[in-house]
């Protein structure tokens, strides 16, 4: 019988642990590195997002995090002790998986209360800690079903529940909500933020749906083919990403790319395929990689981008013309597919009303328009923490 | 379409209702199999239930009593069973910790996968050929044995011609379909469940007590009864390389003997009816215990 070492054990606390660092920790599998050597500090209480499209390595790195892969570099340690060396059941983290991993065969309470059995806790203690996490994600009632006969979001609370209920320092959620129907993905969404908060938690959690991250995260780690793309708050990300990488993933729908005409100080006039524009230079690499005659990318949000009025074409310059293609009605709003006269699309939103084949002439503040050095390097390791 | 008239109404409303219970021209397809079943299993099984409550004398249970008064005939019950239940035992057990090694992708899987395999395509009479010249008195067993001073040249370890070489043959042939039943059955079981008891502080031992024997007993008392029936049902193996007058002197060849020797046609009979009852009875009860455990998805591929 393996019996669980006290000492190994990652004591686990309501009260959080202080900081959890990741040295470099990489992974590779044979030549094809997934993820590259990165830092990170987390610190207690955090809630900590990885967002990445498929394949950018987020699973790889919870994973290793976790101890159900081996590191191929780094280490990993709690409070100034090393954890990496640890097999996974030493580790005490909590981790909810992607297709939830109930298991089949024990009831919502023997599921729940599996982690604190196989610690031996007793008898009266695992029937307390059950029901208090049971009444956290409102299953009570459902507790002698077996998770087969429950809904998918009720099999997502009983495995959350079943993570917490060990009170881990750190929970790892692997794209927990990526199963569940929309609207039930939004409650979900607020049920994930409410247990943090109320628990005391420490989440890490993965997810290729920025929205998500940006609505959860007290911090943001955004990952580009197993290299960190920029670590910072979602109004950080949000506001001045420090790639058209991460800008697209923060809602700039419109990535063109372009050549740099002119640069003055931070601001560039950008021009091609018919295009004309001015924009704020942007990104970590501001400093010498835009200049004039580079090749530059330049981000818009669709609702930036802002029709010129037959009127006022004389009053502002007009960036470039495109012929509205597909129109959709949101409400309060149109969303606009159009193509420019080089066959660009571009997406914008506008209260005013469009037709597909109208001709449109485009503009957007300079401010609005983040212009970064084509090919960014997003090699660089985020300077978190 | 559209102008369904009215007498062809209830008509269709037949067909529709035949086609809710599942009754449509694709039944059909069944039929041969009904046919071949009804013709080679039902009715010689019917005939010779009806034949063997017909012996020559003692009545119309007269050949089961003879079977159960005269010892040598009811011993073969004994010998059969602690020749099947042991090699059932073995094969399923070889099967777990082999097919848990073999999740998931591996180099050279294949061809371990054929190796383990391969028997299958072994007839019994090759397999029993080939038990005879290894474990013979003379074959490379003994001698290594004696080359290792573990058994003298002049009495060497007798395996064949008694229970032992039989039992290897129901092992050698039994296995590859305990093995790839198990291995289909474990794969069905998802990996994450495993990950997840890790995570929550089981041990490989606790992982594999908890939660993945528990969702693979089910199918290992199916594969119990499968290589159960097999060994229980053994002819040729225990003729060429037993006993077949003394340790392996099973049921099957009891009723054999008994039909086909002494031209006992309702003994024959009723022999292989005692045998089929006694296979019946050791399913029914593995399955009884099988419906105590979860039998529901696992959540894999399987």
């Amino acid at each position: 019988m393996t019996t669980i070492d006290e000492k190994a054990t990652v004591s686990a606390s309501r009260t959080s642990f202080g900081e959890l660092r990741l040295h470099g920790i990489s992974r590779a599998y044979g030549a094809h590195t997934a993820l590259h050597p990165f830092d990170l500090t987390v610190r207690g209480g955090e809630f900590i997002a990885l967002l990445g499209p498929s394949g950018c390595g987020k699973t790889t790195a919870l994973n290793s995090i976790a101890g159900l892969l081996p590191l191929t570099a780094g280490s990993i340690e709690l409070d100034g002790r090393r954890i990496d060396t640890l097999p996974p059941e030493k580790r005490g983290f909590g981790m909810v998986f992607q297709s939830y991993a109930l298991f089949p065969h024990l009831s919502v309470r023997r599921n729940i209360a599996f982690g604190l059995r196989m610690r031996k806790v007793s008898k009266a203690e695992t029937e307390r800690r059950v029901n208090a996490v049971l009444d956290l994600v409102r299953l009570t009632e459902h507790a002698s079903k077996l998770p087969g006969q429950l809904s998918g979001g009720q099999q997502q609370r009983v495995a959350i529940a079943r993570a917490i209920v060990l009170e881990p320092p750190l929970v790892l959620m692997d794209e927990p909500l990526s199963n569940l129907d929309a609207a039930l993905r939004l409650d979900m969404r607020a049920e994930i933020r409410r247990i943090h908060q109320e628990y005391g938690l420490t989440t890490l959690y993965v997810t290729h749906d920025q929205e998500e991250a940006l609505s959860l995260a007290d911090r943001l780690v955004v990952l580009n083919l197993g290299r960190v793309a920029q670590v910072g708050t979602p109004a950080e990300l949000y506001e001045s990403p420090r790639s058209a990488y991460v800008a697209a993933f923060m809602g700039y729908r419109n990535i063109l790319s372009l050549c740099a005409d002119s640069v003055d100080g931070g601001v560039a006039t950008v021009v091609g395929d018919g295009v004309r524009l001015v924009g704020t230079v942007a990104g970590s690499v501001a400093a010498g990689a835009v200049s004039a005659g580079s090749a530059v990318q330049v981000a818009v949000r669709p609702e930036d981008l802002k029709i010129v009025a037959e009127g006022a074409r004389g009053d502002v310059s007009v960036a470039f013309e495109a012929v509205a293609e597909v129109v959709e009605y949101h409400g309060r709003e149109f969303q606009v597919d159009a193509l420019t006269r080089a066959g660009n699309r571009v997406h914008l939103r506008t209260p005013e009303r469009v037709a597909p084949g109208d001709q449109l002439s485009l503009t957007v503040d300079p401010r609005r328009a983040l212009v970064f050095a084509a090919e960014s390097e997003s090699g660089e390791a985020g300077d978190a923490g | 379409m559209s102008a369904v008239t009215a007498a062809g109404a209830p008509k269709l409303a037949l067909r529709h209702r035949l086609a809710e219970r599942g009754v449509d021209r694709t039944l059909l397809l069944i039929l041969p199999g009904v046919i071949a079943i009804a013709a080679l299993f039902c009715y010689p099984f019917i005939y010779g239930l009806g034949l063997s409550f017909q012996p020559a004398k003692g009545g119309v249970f007269g050949a089961y009593s003879a079977f159960f008064s005269d010892s040598f005939s009811s011993g073969t019950i004994w010998k059969t069973f602690s020749l099947a239940i042991p090699s059932s035992l073995i094969n399923v057990g070889l099967s777990v910790p082999i097919s848990y090694r073999m999740r998931g992708e591996f180099r050279g899987k294949r061809l371990l996968l054929t190796l383990l395999v391969v028997p299958i395509t072994l007839g019994t009479v090759l397999t029993a050929e080939g038990i005879l010249e290894y474990f013979g008195p003379v074959g490379w067993f003994n001698l290594t044995l004696q080359k290792l001073g573990l058994a003298s040249a002049g009495h060497p370890v007798t395996l064949i011609n008694d229970y032992w070489g039989v039992l290897f043959s129901l092992i050698i042939s039994g296995f590859p379909f305990a093995f790839l039943l198990t291995h289909s059955y474990l794969s069905g079981i998802h990996p994450a469940l495993e990950k997840a008891a890790a995570t929550l502080g089981a041990g490989w031992w606790q992982r594999f007590r908890f939660v993945t024997l528990p969702l693979l007993l089910p199918g290992l008392l199916t594969t119990f009864c499968l290589t159960f029936v097999l060994g229980f049902s053994v002819f040729p193996s225990a003729i060429m390389v037993g006993d077949p007058d003394g340790k392996t002197h099973v049921i099957s060849i009891e009723a054999y003997e008994q039909a086909l020797q002494n031209f006992n046609y309702p003994q024959g009979c009723a022999d292989a009816m005692i045998m089929t009852a006694l296979m019946l009875l050791v399913i029914g009860l593995v399955m009884g215990v099988r419906s105590f455990f979860y039998t529901g998805s696992t959540g894999g591929k399987g």
